[in-house]
């Protein structure tokens, strides 16, 4: 067997890692955008989606995230007891504690994959959690799953290139 | 030969249970053989590649191909069979998502070999051999396909037109397929040929399920005594009815054994693991991390229980390692 070997995690000291958030409409989007009016900086690495609770998160979304190449996912709800629709936040908690033993055995670092409390009046907790987040990932390298899939597909190239050419009779018994 | 349409079919990585149930049609399988002529089906019947590599492209009306691809080999003649036919039907859980062989996906190719060739418990292979691709043996060249890095569905490899799902699919799907093909009229290409809706719809326990599930220990199969009347979610075992597309009329309930998933998703759902995951958990009767995380202990291999027959065609396809 051929045994090609790719490293993904060449160490770049410009590497960026790349965060896909999402924060609840009642705490969390309230939270980044008081950091926002505060004028509080946080790494610009995390791109947010307003979603209008955390229990709308649907595992799809999560692994769909990492799928199209985010590093890491991000979840924001409103602390236990406080979910605008009484119980949103623990269904999303009670994925997270699941889908996390998932991502483990499937490779993905836990530290990839957070769900933080955060209410409307704690802009500060968004920045530290969000650069918190930033500095772990970098310290663990790209994730590039697209880019994975991408060099395991070159496999695939082998045969439609060279294929067509049917084997000669003397070819063809070689093989018994 | 006549001018009956032609149907192939063709086994790749599977188990061999598709083809068994071909023939599972019993008397109707006459009705089939009567329809169209099967031209190719290496596992009953005398042909060659030759044979298929000598047949006008697009001439085989229908091919029915199972399994999932893994080998070079497999990769080359779903490729013929796909230049050589009009109609592709992927034909079981296999080649429809990946199926049981794509668990090999939590594994890299070397992990695989180190274990089938050196670690297994009945294997002796001091010398290290493994398997090579071509090895020249008294001035004649044999060569071995080789086996690919990843186990990949049939439709991440070739083109398919309709998907024929279960492991295996039943006899009656595999007969209502061929009759709307012969029928002329063609389903919408991609067309999952079975009925589009969860199976707890066709449960014969549907009734019993109660509309507040609400888990406190999830259990497996083996360690509790299965109640034959109730839903099996309501005795706390993992049955994958609500995230499952229905077809095979509850097969598995019927003999009191929980539903694994094996017809897929229905086509509003993209990942079929992810679905049931978010529909188990959001019904954990508790609230804190650790009386959630025990009750969790109850489903001891998430990946083989979500994506017992579809890992190759889940959202992450693959269990992501530093070393491809």
């Amino acid at each position: 067997m051929n045994s090609k070997k790719w490293r993904l995690n060449m160490p770049d000291k410009n590497y960026e890692p790349k965060i896909v958030a999402f924060f609840c409409n009642w705490c969390t989007y309230t939270a980044s955008d008081l950091a926002g009016v505060s004028r509080l900086k946080y790494a610009p690495n995390v791109k947010v989606i307003r979603i209008m609770c955390s229990g709308r998160v649907d595992p799809q979304f999560i692994l769909q995230a990492f799928a199209s190449g985010a590093d890491g996912v991000l979840i924001g709800g409103c602390h236990p007891g406080d979910c605008h629709y009484s119980e949103g936040n623990y269904k999303m908690l009670r994925r997270f504690r699941l889908l996390k033993r998932m991502l483990h055995s499937l490779g993905i670092d836990d530290e990839r994959f957070r769900l933080e409390w955060i209410s409307a009046s704690e802009g500060e907790k968004v920045k530290t959690v969000i650069n918190d987040m930033v500095e772990k990932l970098k310290v663990l390298g790209p994730l590039s799953i697209p880019k994975q899939i991408n060099i395991l597909d070159e496999e695939l190239k082998e045969i439609s290139e060279e294929h067509s050419e049917p084997l000669t009779a003397r070819e063809e018994l070689s093989h018994v | 030969m006549s001018d009956k349409p032609k149907l192939a079919f063709y086994w790749c990585a599977s188990c061999g249970g598709c083809e068994e149930s071909v023939v599972d049609l019993a008397e109707d399988i006459l009705m089939v053989a009567g329809a169209v002529d099967i031209i190719f089906w290496p596992v009953a019947m005398d042909f060659k590649k030759n044979d298929v590599e000598a047949m006008e492209d697009g001439s085989i009306f229908a091919a029915m191909i199972n399994g999932a691809i893994r080998t070079s080999e497999q990769e080359e003649m779903a490729r013929l069979i796909r230049r050589k036919s009009k109609v592709v039907i992927a034909y079981g859980s296999c080649a429809h998502m990946g199926g049981i062989p794509s668990l090999a996906n939590e594994f890299t190719r070397s992990q695989i070999m180190e274990y089938m060739y050196q670690e297994a418990p009945s294997v002796v292979n001091p010398e290290k051999t493994r398997p090579m691709l071509s090895f020249k043996h008294n001035s004649q060249n044999v060569t071995l396909p080789e086996i690919r890095n990843l186990v990949r569905t049939l439709d991440q490899v070739i083109d398919v037109d309709y998907y024929l799902p279960g492991c295996p699919p039943t006899p009656k799907l595999l007969k209502q397929a061929v009759l709307t093909l012969l029928s002329g009229e063609f389903p919408p290409k991609g067309t999952v040929l079975s009925p589009d809706e969860a199976l707890c719809e066709e449960c014969p326990r549907k009734e019993s399920k109660p509309s507040d599930l609400s888990f406190t220990h999830f259990y497996r199969p083996h360690e509790i005594l299965i109640d034959k009347t109730k839903c099996l979610l309501s005795q706390g075992v993992v049955c994958m009815g609500p995230s499952t597309r229905a077809g095979c009329e509850a097969l598995c309930i019927s003999g009191n054994m929980p539903c694994s998933g094996c017809f897929g998703p229905t086509s509003r759902v993209r990942d079929q693991g992810a679905k049931m995951l978010s529909s188990l958990c959001s019904n954990i009767s508790e609230n804190d991390e650790t009386g959630i995380d025990k009750i969790l202990d109850g489903i001891p291999d998430p990946v083989g229980t979500f994506y017992r027959y579809g890992l190759a065609t889940s959202l992450l396809r693959k269990k992501i390692t530093e070393d491809v």
